[in-house]
């Protein structure tokens, strides 16, 4: 078996990212899980279980920089609403797979809260690995009917009066939430906000931790 | 100690912050998982990993970039998976195109499984 060319399944939709793409890499390890898994020698939930213990070393904390920085500097705040791919790249943080990222902002009357099951559709580049219950079936199509009661399970009640804004990740755009900023944090440098940033508020399932608890 | 910490201390360049291992994107962190897992049922000692995984990296030269760290890893795992018998190199790619194409045929926001192969059960 030779090498596939696709070219000739290819027509020139507009749209011909409606299926799903992997990396070089990732196609090869799950070629390598797929077959060992049948041979018997390894099993993928202990996989989830050793990736998990490191669910939150993947990626540095970039996106509580990258929140912490918007919080304090007007100017950036602005460049980020307008283009965050370039915005969190001129901290340094960038994807390789040249993902596009779009920063969506809670306020008085919005929430925002970000779904996708595919692991390639996070902006991990920010934030890191997908949590687990992020990839979970029953997370996005119930994130999508109803947020409300999805939130309420992380323990996130929001005033009915509050919007909720549901982003569905594509190839093309990963979302990053931007948290209110809590209140008493007047004077906190970047570094003491940045601890606030939780990956839960980044994706819209939590909030900023409240500066009293972060201090406790 | 247990087997991962031992591993960690063998396998002494792995990229690290105070805190562990950190990884880039989400299949560095699979394939950690597999090097993990193969060692832990029997595959091969560390010393055998080392070894692999420190002929990939010579090979590479001393100008490769240090990004390249978990693609070397993953070279060092499927030659020793090769070398253990428990795949050959050509079902190795067979299976890397069955994916591919499994990827292709699934629309966005769908998990990928390779049933969704359009090839998948035609007698291979």
């Amino acid at each position: 078996m030779g090498h596939t060319h696709h070219d000739d399944h290819h027509h020139d939709h507009d749209h011909d990212h409606d299926h799903s793409e992997l990396s070089e890499t990732a196609l090869r390890v799950r070629a390598l899980e797929s077959i060992l898994t049948e041979k018997g020698l390894v099993d993928p939930a202990a996989l989830d279980l050793i990736v998990e213990t490191y669910e939150t070393r993947v990626g540095p904390r970039n996106g509580a920089r990258v929140v912490a920085r918007a919080w304090s500097d007007p100017a950036y705040l602005e460049r980020l609403r307008r283009d965050a791919t370039a915005a969190i790249a001129e901290l340094g943080y960038t994807g390789r797979q040249g993902e596009h990222i779009v920063a969506v902002e809670n306020t008085a009357d919005e929430h925002n809260l970000v779904v996708c099951t595919l692991c390639s559709c996070y902006p991990w580049s920010v934030l890191g690995l997908p949590p687990v219950w992020y990839k979970s079936p029953p997370y996005r199509s119930r994130a999508v009917i109803d947020p409300r009661g999805v939130l309420a399970e992380f323990g996130l009640t929001l005033a009915s009066d509050t919007r909720i804004r549901v982003w569905d990740s594509t190839a093309e755009v990963r979302y990053l939430v931007i948290p209110r900023r809590p209140s008493g944090t007047q004077g906190w440098s970047e570094e003491q906000l940045a601890d606030l940033v939780t990956r839960d508020s980044m994706i819209g399932t939590g909030l900023a931790r409240d500066p009293a608890e972060a201090a406790a | 100690m247990d087997s991962r910490t031992r591993a960690l201390a063998e396998v002494a360049s792995i990229p690290r912050d105070e805190g562990g291992p950190v990884f880039r994107e989400p299949w560095e962190a699979q394939a950690f998982a597999l090097a993990v897992a193969l060692h832990e049922r029997g595959l091969f000692t560390w010393s055998e990993w080392a070894e692999t995984l420190g002929a990939e990296i010579a090979r590479a030269g001393p100008g490769a970039p240090a990004a390249d760290y978990y693609h070397h890893w993953l070279a060092a795992l499927e030659t020793l998976v090769v070398a253990r018998g428990a795949a050959t190199r050509e079902t190795l790619a067979e299976r890397r195109e069955a994916w591919d194409r499994a990827a292709h045929a699934t629309p966005h926001g769908e998990p990928i499984l390779l049933c969704n192969d359009p090839l998948h059960g035609t007698g291979r």
